[in-house]
């Protein structure tokens, strides 16, 4: 039943906890608390990252079934369960979260001075509830990890956030928070006719075509705000500016892919008719989404702010791609997903990186970067590229397929998706040149070191990861191949069961 | 050998770039140059191999992307086309990786720019070898990066920046039209490897998009892409400003391979857009177009090295009206020959601005072709090959592409004959020009500066002697493989033409004053230049004046920038900022915000009911209290 042949899953899901249990019974002075907290949040999301690793090499990427389940009778009568398993979609995710982690704890070794115990906890709970949510097989499971991912956010923007982090913290949690009732009436409704919230049950329900347009609203209420779409978008470039910088990674890095991650495993399966019909209205809020926004960070000074619309029109492209129901489309939504996961996250590290030395994400703040930070310029060059999709990093094969496969569905919306190309690389190397290039002329910036050993240990991963994405995705792609051959192969039986029963 | 024509400047590239600051800067500028050699060496081996032996091999590296039926490989596709283009840019590059180190002597940092100059080199071997449209627009969207990083090579500069950015965004519409264009290659023909291609070429031509046959669009698609990198007219205004880089970095992207990558590209889609005559026929308009456009600007410009690239220009216009009249082998021909006769020009270029102390404005300078006598020789031979005088190189190319243009069909050819006719005759006033402004008259220097004028070290002179043999003779060795009468077995079915496009056995049959008229025109442009500037010096102030309006619409290059600046630039930075302060701060953030103040100030009115008084509580209590009894009591009273 189960290919590691222990509870993989649940372990990945609750090794987090007990590292933040440990971590709450640490007792002493308070520098030694907090470095006994960095050492022991490190290691913690270190082993999970390891563990996590079993489900990369001995992952079935020929079956599109879940795997790794684990199932327990927990309330038979009301048919609820714990049921927790992996298929193609979401196995990668979870990889992305264990390895996000590692690298938002070794950001925040020197950035956060105060409450560490208490910032560590935080993230490990997160990593728990991140991890939680990709595995749930079960809908209330999944509803309690999608919510709970909410309470650590909330506390590592409104505690070690900016100066204006109450308003963005709740901000954050009112917008989200609003969506998932909605969802919640959907799940409460779904459970009701199933009578069971196994999801792998639940996928086999019929659902007439009415109902489907209001479940598919109900779930797009909370999933539209987590990508998040045009135009309930604004809750985040509030959040990542006052976020710090690991929030902020993880934020991008995980966190929005949420929302997608909700589309594919919810909307997609069970409400084929719905999608169906709601797809143009979702390539009209894509495309504004990828014109508007690259449009909107082509006028920022924060460079925060800048990198968090780019990431609202990157995940344009992808809903495009989800919609857009074909092979193509999908895979390429996916590997959106994943590269933008790591890129975008590696940029808000690279901001991260100077605002630890100057304190200021003010675009006008800097200038010249690149004369005393060599080894930096490369790096954010690198990242750059990554963002504007140039091929050979993780960006371009992600973009390319969602154009491929949009295109078969409609070429202008191809064409209108792909002017982000355009204004992605306006707005990036703009940013990029009043930040690393020009003269240098500001005292405080000559001053500043490059990369220290830490920040090395910190990027290399990334660094790896965009350019074997870019290089060699097949490594990725053939992961989520058969989830999505199966994905794409019931949608069309719905649409044509449908159809037939139309006629 | 195969691979290390393509690895080579790779390796080099990483070596300069992350190990430069560990070897220093002697031994990472020698190891680019080295492993160029060596790429340049397996570069020309392979062309006597698969050009002259005929025999096309396909290395198969890996997969890059497969996904649901899209299968995409890394590949190298080594056929008489990609040959051509890896021994000219293997050589070319090597000769300008050896010309940097004289050049490049004094920067600070010299391993950054020679791994730039080689991971360049790179991307185009990548492109030029591609054996599907994904690699190829790899090597496309690396060549653009490649470009991005040397043009702005010194950062610290404002102008070196901006012109950076332009040249990659203006770049990026074009790749916008080239991804558009793969994606309806594979709608159309369900693989964007080219052999799938080439082979559903006779089944697509029955598919349409839109009302519009699928193969006019994908020419049209992949067209507008490569007017981006090929700055053809509309998406040229990168390609002036890119002289910002250093010099060899004009030499050898803008100049010899880079602005090519938009011709190859229409030579190596040949079997499809030869089926697709209206874009044909729109190619030849804009090629042409192009031609006349840059002949016309370069003769008003000043700058020594905007001249050279407003040349460029032009010479590419020559070559895409070649492509759409169907003489795409002639297209390769000129592009052959261009690259040796403009590297060599610009490398002279070099060699000038090196000795007038960095001076690049042709008004000051003048008076010193005794003091630099072989660069002086080097920008003759450059400018001949250019004006196409026969028995140089340009001279067998450009009529070819000339007699192409006469012997086409449709009045789009016969627009592009006269167009390069003008031309012909532009581009030789304006060498003569920029020739004599240079080098002859009076001194118009500073003494200072004229003090230091001095040849240039051997290290630069090696590589322009190369070119210069190059700029001689390539035209008449290759002249019989290129176009010939050997051009069938030459191409080996690189290059396609349709059964019934005889546009290559027609060029030759063309007339007798036909073939001289390109001659003649270069000859009376030379003729004008010498009058206007050698003996009649006072002559062009003159003109100017008498046609202010004309000149300064030329001076201004026909006011592109400022057009685009009008209607793209400025509005977009309007409508930036008025989404984001207008629309994303008030009206979107306005309604929860306002929701929220909305509830907050109701919950305030609200609270302030709540004094702490206890008299307050009562009398609202007994009001209450009178208010529901006599409700109860008439309720009951009725």
């Amino acid at each position: 039943m189960n290919a590691a042949g222990f509870p993989l899953l649940s372990l990945l899901t609750f090794l987090p906890l007990v590292g933040a249990g440990i971590l709450m019974f640490i007792r002493g002075e308070e520098a030694v608390v907090a470095s006994n907290a960095r050492w022991t949040a490190l290691w913690t999301s270190l082993v999970v990252f390891g563990l996590s690793l079993i489900l990369w090499f001995s992952f079935d990427k020929t079956s599109a079934d879940f795997q790794f389940v684990e199932q327990a009778v927990w309330m038979p009568d009301f048919g609820l369960g714990y049921h927790l398993g992996v298929d193609g979609i979401s196995v990668l995710f979870v990889l992305l979260s264990t390895l996000l982690t590692p690298v938002c704890i070794l950001a925040s070794w020197e950035a956060v001075q105060t409450r560490v115990r208490e910032y560590m906890i935080a993230f490990l709970v997160l990593e728990a509830m991140m991890v939680g949510m990709f595995v749930s097989l079960d809908m209330l499971m999944f509803y309690i990890f999608f919510e709970g991912v909410l309470i650590p956010m909330f506390l590592i923007i409104g505690v070690w956030g900016g100066a204006r982090r109450v308003y963005a913290a709740y901000k954050l949690f009112l917008y989200t928070l609003l969506g998932s009732l909605m969802m919640l009436l959907a799940i409460l409704t779904l459970w009701y006719m199933a009578g069971s919230t196994s999801i792998p049950d639940l996928m086999q329900l019929r659902i007439a075509p009415d109902l489907q347009i209001w479940l598919f609203l109900a779930f797009f209420a909370s999933f539209a705000v987590k990508v998040p779409m045009w135009p309930v978008h604004t809750w985040l470039p509030d959040a990542h500016v006052e976020a710090p910088t690991a929030g902020s990674i993880i934020l991008a890095g995980v966190l929005l892919k949420m929302g997608a991650y909700g589309f594919l495993r919810f909307s997609l399966p069970l409400l084929p008719q719905a999608t169906e019909w709601f797809a143009p209205f979702i390539f009209a809020l894509s495309v504004i989404a990828v014109i508007y926004t690259s449009l909107v960070a082509l006028a920022q000074e924060d460079m925060k702010k800048l990198i968090a619309y780019s990431s609202v029109a990157h995940m344009g492209i992808v809903t495009l791609g989800i919609f857009s129901l074909n092979h193509q489309g999908l895979s390429g939504a996916i590997f959106q997903m994943l590269s933008h996961g790591v890129v975008a996250g590696a940029l808000f590290l690279c901001v991260g990186v100077v605002y630890d030395r100057v304190h200021s994400r003010e675009i006008a703040r800097y200038g010249g970067v690149a004369k005393v930070m060599p080894v930096y310029a490369g790096l954010f060059m690198l990242f750059t590229m990554g963002s504007v999709a140039l091929p050979g990093t993780a960006g371009f094969p992600g973009e390319f397929l969602v154009i491929v496969g949009i295109w078969q569905v409609n070429p202008w919306v191809a064409l209108l998706g792909a002017t982000g190309m355009v204004l992605g690389a306006s707005y990036m190397l703009w940013l990029y040149r009043r930040v690393l290039f020009s003269k240098l002329t500001k005292p405080d910036i000559k001053a500043l070191l490059d990369l220290s050993p830490r920040e090395y240990v910190t990027f290399a991963p990334l660094v790896v990861l965009t350019l074997w994405m870019g290089i060699y995705p097949s490594s990725f792609l053939s992961f989520f191949e058969a989830s999505v051959t199966a994905l794409v192969t019931r949608h069309e039986a719905a649409m044509t069961v449908s159809r037939l029963a139309g006629m | 050998m195969y691979i290390g024509a393509i690895f080579f400047p790779l390796a080099g590239s990483i070596i300069a770039g992350l190990f430069g600051r560990l070897i220093g800067d002697k031994a990472s500028q020698w190891a680019s140059v080295l492993f160029m050699a060596l790429a340049a060496i397996c570069g020309l081996t392979n062309f006597v191999n698969v050009a002259l032996g005929h025999a096309p091999v396909t290395i198969d590296l890996g997969t890059w992307i497969d996904v649901g039926g899209l299968q995409v490989s890394w590949a190298l596709r080594y056929d008489t086309l990609a040959a051509v283009m890896v021994a000219m840019v293997t050589l070319i590059s090597t000769m300008i990786h050896i010309y940097s180190v004289g050049y490049m002597a004094h920067d600070p940092t010299t391993p950054r720019f020679f791994s730039y100059l080689s991971l360049f080199t790179f991307m185009m071997l990548m492109l030029v070898t591609a054996d599907n449209l994904a690699q190829l627009f790899f090597g496309w969207e690396g060549i653009g990066l490649a470009s991005y990083l040397l043009i702005g090579y010194w950062y610290e500069k404002e102008s070196a920046n901006r012109a950076a950015i332009k040249a990659f965004v203006v770049n990026r519409v074009g790749d916008l039209f080239f991804m558009l264009g793969m994606a309806l290659t594979f709608w159309t023909f369900g693989t964007i490897e080219f052999d799938g291609i080439f082979q559903g070429v006779a089944a697509a031509q029955a598919k349409t998009i839109g009302g519009y046959p699928a193969i006019e669009v994908i020419a049209l698609l992949l067209f507008l892409g490569a007017m981006g990198k090929s700055a053809q007219i509309g998406l040229h205004t990168w390609l002036p400003d890119a002289m910002e880089g250093p010099t060899p970095v004009s030499a050898l992207i803008h100049a010899a391979t880079l602005v090519t990558a938009g011709v190859f590209l229409m030579a190596r889609m040949s079997p499809v857009i030869e089926y697709a005559p209206y874009v044909l026929g729109f190619i030849t308009f804009i090629g042409a177009t192009t031609a006349f456009f840059a002949a016309t600007v370069g003769c008003v410009q000043n700058d020594i090295k905007r001249i050279i690239a407003y040349s460029t220009c032009s010479q590419l216009g020559y070559m895409f009206f070649a492509i759409g009249v169907g003489a795409y082998q002639a297209a390769i021909f000129h592009l052959i020959t261009h690259a040796f006769f403009k590297a060599l020009l610009f490398l002279s270029a070099g060699s000038v601005i090196h000795a007038m102390s960095e001076e690049q404005d042709i008004r000051r300078m003048g008076g010193i072709w005794k003091k630099i006598p072989l660069t002086y020789a080097m920008f003759w031979i450059g400018s001949l090959a250019l004006a196409g005088i026969p028995f140089f190189a340009g001279y067998y190319s450009k009529d070819f592409v000339l007699e192409a243009a006469w012997a086409g069909h449709g009045w789009t050819a016969s627009y592009a004959w006269i167009m390069g006719m003008i031309a012909a005759l532009l581009t030789a006033f304006y060498s003569w020009r920029l020739i004599i402004l240079t080098f002859h008259g009076a001194p118009r220097a500073d003494h200072h500066t004229m003090e230091h004028v001095h040849e240039s070290p051997a290290v630069m002179m090696v590589p322009l002697i190369v070119l210069a043999i190059g700029a001689l003779f390539a035209g008449a060795v290759f002249a019989e493989h290129f176009v010939g009468h050997d051009w069938l077995a030459f191409w080996n079915g690189s290059i396609v033409n349709q059964p019934g496009n005889h546009i290559m056995h027609d060029a030759h049959e063309a007339p007798e004053w036909v073939a001289l008229a390109p001659t003649v025109a270069g000859v009376a442009g030379i003729a004008i230049g010498y009058l206007l500037y050698m003996f009649m010096p006072a002559m062009p102030a003159r003109i100017a004046a008498a046609f202010p309006g004309v000149y300064r619409f030329l001076l201004n290059k026909w006011y592109f920038d400022e057009l685009y600046d009008f209607l793209f630039v400025r509005p977009t930075r309007r409508a930036a900022a008025w989404l984001w302060k207008v629309v994303d701060a008030k009206v979107i953030d306005g309604m929860p915000n306002g929701a929220a103040a909305l509830t907050a100030s109701a919950a305030g009115r609200v609270s302030r009911f709540q004094t702490g008084r206890v008299a307050n509580y009562a009398f609202t209590m007994i009001i209450g209290l009178v208010f529901f009894v006599s409700i109860f009591l008439f309720g009951i009273g009725r």
